[in-house]
């Protein structure tokens, strides 16, 4: 960021927060989460305050992962978040969108024109977190084979991700000639056939869709363990991870590090991932997590740290942690709106009053707010 | 008592990647741009129509093994692209055709019921069978199934798509903030499907959208893809658009309905159909002659001889006649990822059909190729036009017609100008939509 030397900042949208009990906050909205007004309104909120990007999660199941049965008490219900972002896209100008695509399951040929149409109709602000996916009840909903071990879910990824990258380059930028002498609306040499071949599938191409408008949209994944760092290091362009601490971060980014040693060209961006909990004070914050645990019936654990208190006390720890070396944030709201509004209206005014977040948007693609060069095309000559 | 007037169904069809469009002309624009797609859904919605319609095509097409590179190539995914359009346009359908064999059951219907949340009730799904290892080739299923499972598989698949649709009911979502529960079902979304084609069970993710399911489109014509639709389809799309042709298609298809326990206004028919406007007939047939010169030029017509003669003719003259000799008969095709190369069943009798009709009139090669291939619908005035459409409908050889532009993306305009106020005129369609969701346009639900 121009001038700016503090962290990057992104949202993790969700349902109506992390915390299973956020749906029944007086603001929160959960007859509206299958609407895209809903989704309309929280990503110009995100975007109004000029965060980075915002995520989208999903996943091929009703339940969560984490929630061992299917519960009438949380809302567990979710719409596509590729479709989702699509339809957020033509109402919003510069703000990323990065929805998460389960790759364990899914084709990498409609993957990769799927995010290359959200870079299409955003203009260049795509992006696509990869999500492995180990559910023995995703595997159920498609029936085709039992489930893999982690480190062959992952080799899968990497596949995945190289097809969807091989693809997004397999028209060079100037193909569409439109040369009205010889007939011809392409030149074919500038189109390539990518000629994957892998244990989980083999892809041809080219892509049905052109070179998007980043060349290559935002790749990301979540990482908590060294299989998925390499995985990260090897395909990502942004890595999300979960310090529980400074320390934490600084021994992570030290394994990222590692595991990036053979990596050209630029380098990952580290975010660490945080679940917040922001009010005026730290005691209400702490109160209202203590009042949405027990209406939950237990107390709320993540996989990313927990961080009660004020934006002014958030702001402190961001800070703190990004001397470590860390890219920025994705803050994972524990109710909306409530803790959007937190970031929005009380957290971005205090990083920019210390000089340490942006007032506007300086580029006008999600490369180009992460500092991110447009790649070349690895088939052109 | 007279009846009353048939109301006309009308949609829009992308201009697609056929020698139809023709993007030589100085006013066509970006075929993947955004901007394209929202200039012609909203001239579209401007106009009422029922629905934006976007075809298929799942790997690029080749001749002589190589891309073919005369027509418009590439397209943007259509599930991304609908959802976008859902954010620019307000009563519009959407529908978007996706095949049954690239693509897995609850993955279809988890972005159908998505979109048709995002839109709030305007999904629909034309529903395609494809058969070719050629486009396998980009995906992990690959080329495996055998043609005679096309149709087993797309039924199969769709009513599995429907019983994961039907899992919710509509009145799951209490969301009782003072109760805590937010399902009043715990059994919500359950389904259980085992055949020999899919063997899934589980919960589906995404409670009833507003149609309940996408609006079905079908576009099957033999005999086993007409009672498909009469059992299953909500609309068909076809491909007889003139009287005599549209009667006996309706009459077949509607006579199909009663013993699927359905009512004629239960399925709509729609032809495809192009059209040339001019401000008078001669001017418009004038016209209609410019656009046919320039969807099949000099290198066109050639690539069109190779697909009945099955070899390169790349050295052929396209201005002298048809070639003298009798297409290649086997098969290995020269033309891959298209659709019409499979009607030439009898290449032989066709190159003797075309070869005198060519001696006949005098034709070249290429003015032959004009002649048969694909010649527009709807050809004259505004008024002129506006009346063949309309008498077509209460002649029952249709419902209504998928309009298909041959230049992107304006060239729905004057049609939405000039035509839609005549019909509008006549009381055969629409000032403005009756009801919020595509169903409603259909006259599906009332």
């Amino acid at each position: 960021m121009t001038g700016v030397t503090g962290p990057r900042l992104a949202v993790a949208l969700d349902g109506t927060g992390w915390h299973p009990a956020a749906w029944r906050e007086p603001e929160a909205r959960p007859g509206d989460v299958l609407t895209a007004g809903y989704w309309a309104d929280l990503v110009r909120q995100a975007e109004a305050a000029r965060l980075d990007f915002v995520t989208f999660e999903d996943f091929l199941s009703l339940r969560t992962p984490s929630d061992s049965t299917v519960r009438t008490d949380v809302v567990q219900t979710r719409l596509d978040a590729v479709l989702i972002a699509s339809r957020v896209a033509p109402l919003t100008s510069h703000i990323g969108l990065v929805p998460t695509t389960v790759v364990t399951h899914t084709e990498p040929f409609h993957a990769a024109k799927a995010i290359a149409t959200l870079d299409y109709v955003s203009s260049g602000r795509a992006g696509i977190r990869a999500q492995v996916s180990g559910s023995a009840e995703e595997f159920r909903h498609f029936g085709r084979r039992e489930p893999e071990g982690v480190d062959a879910l992952f080799d899968e990824a990497a596949d995945y991700l190289e097809v969807l990258r091989r693809l997004w380059d397999s028209w060079e930028d100037d193909a569409e000639i439109r040369d009205v002498a010889t007939g011809r609306f392409i030149d074919r040499d500038k189109l390539h056939y990518i000629d994957f071949e892998g244990r989980w599938f083999s892809v041809k191409g080219p892509s049905i869709t052109p070179r998007p408008p980043q060349g290559q949209p935002l790749v990301a994944a979540l990482a908590h363990i060294p299989v998925a760092y390499r995985l990260a290091a090897r395909q990502a362009d942004l890595v999300y991870v979960t310090p529980a601490d400074r320390a934490g971060s600084a021994s992570i980014l030290a394994e990222v590090q590692e595991a990036q040693a053979a990596r050209t060209g630029d380098s990952l961006h580290v975010f660490a991932d945080l679940v917040v909990f922001l009010d005026e004070t730290a005691q209400a914050a702490a109160d209202r997590k203590a009042r949405l645990d027990e209406r939950a019936g237990a107390e709320f654990t993540s996989d990313a740290h927990i961080f009660t208190g004020t934006p002014a006390e958030l702001a402190d720890l961001l800070l703190d942690w990004h001397a470590t070396g860390l890219s920025g944030f994705r803050l994972r709201p524990a109710a909306l709106p409530h803790d959007l509004t937190a970031i929005t209206d009380g957290l971005v005014p205090e990083l920019r009053s210390r000089g340490a977040f942006r007032t506007g948007y300086e580029a006008p693609t999600l490369r180009g707010l992460l500092g991110l060069s447009r790649p070349a095309n690895r088939y052109a000559a | 008592m007279t009846k009353p007037r048939k109301q006309i169904h009308l949609a829009a069809h992308f201009p697609g990647v056929n020698n139809t469009t023709v993007w030589s002309d100085p006013e066509a624009g970006s075929h993947i741009e955004f901007s394209s797609f929202v200039k012609l859904a909203q001239t579209a919605e401007r106009a009422k129509f029922d629905f934006f319609f976007l075809a298929e095509g799942l790997r690029l097409r080749e001749q002589n093994g190589r891309i073919y590179d005369l027509d418009v190539v590439g397209r943007p995914d259509t599930f991304a692209v609908l959802a976008a359009l859902a954010a620019v346009t307000d009563r519009l359908g959407l529908a978007g055709t996706i095949n049954s064999t690239f693509n897995e059951p609850f993955e279809v219907a988890r972005q159908f019921a998505s979109l048709d949340h995002l839109s709030a009730g305007r999904a629909a799904w034309n529903v395609v069978t494809s058969w070719d290892a050629f486009t396998g080739e980009n995906f992990r299923r690959g080329g495996y199934l055998p043609q005679d499972q096309r149709y087993s598989r797309a039924e199969t698949f769709m009513r599995t798509a429907w019983e994961l649709f039907d899992s919710w009911h509509g009145d799951e979502v209490v969301a009782d903030k003072e109760t805590g529960r937010f399902l009043s079902n715990p059994d919500a979304g359950a389904f259980s499907h085992h055949d020999r084609h899919f063997d899934i069970q589980g919960r589906f993710p995404v409670p009833r959208s507003p149609q309940g399911r996408p609006v079905i489109l079908q576009a099957g014509d033999s005999e086993e893809g007409r009672e498909f639709a009469a059992a299953t389809a909500d609309a068909i799309f076809t491909r007889h658009g003139t009287l005599e042709a549209g009667q006996a298609f309706y009459s077949d298809v509607k006579g199909r309905l009663a013993k699927h326990g359905r009512t004629n206004d239960q399925l709509v028919i729609l032809p495809a159909a192009t059209f040339v406007l001019g401000d008078t007939d001669a001017e418009a047939h004038e016209k209609a002659h410019e656009v046919r010169l320039a969807q099949v030029s000099e290198q066109t017509a050639i690539k069109f001889l190779e697909q009945l003669w099955n070899t390169d003719l790349s050295a052929h003259d396209p201005n002298g006649p048809l070639p003298a000799f009798d297409p290649v008969v086997g098969d290995s095709l020269i033309a891959k990822g298209r659709a019409s190369v499979r009607m030439y069943r009898d290449p032989i009798a066709t190159a003797h059909e075309w070869r005198a009709l060519a001696e006949a009139k005098s034709l070249t090669s290429r003015e032959l190729i004009i002649e048969v291939t694909g010649r527009q619908n709807f050809i004259g005035s505004p008024a002129t036009v506006a009346n063949a459409l309309d008498d077509l409908v209460q002649a029952d050889a249709a419902d209504g017609f998928i309009l298909v532009p041959h230049v992107t993306p304006g060239g729905l305009d004057e049609f939405a100008d000039r035509v839609v106020p005549l019909l509008q005129e006549r009381g055969s369609f629409r000032t403005d939509y009756e009801g919020p969701t595509l169903r409603h346009h259909l006259g599906l639900e009332k």
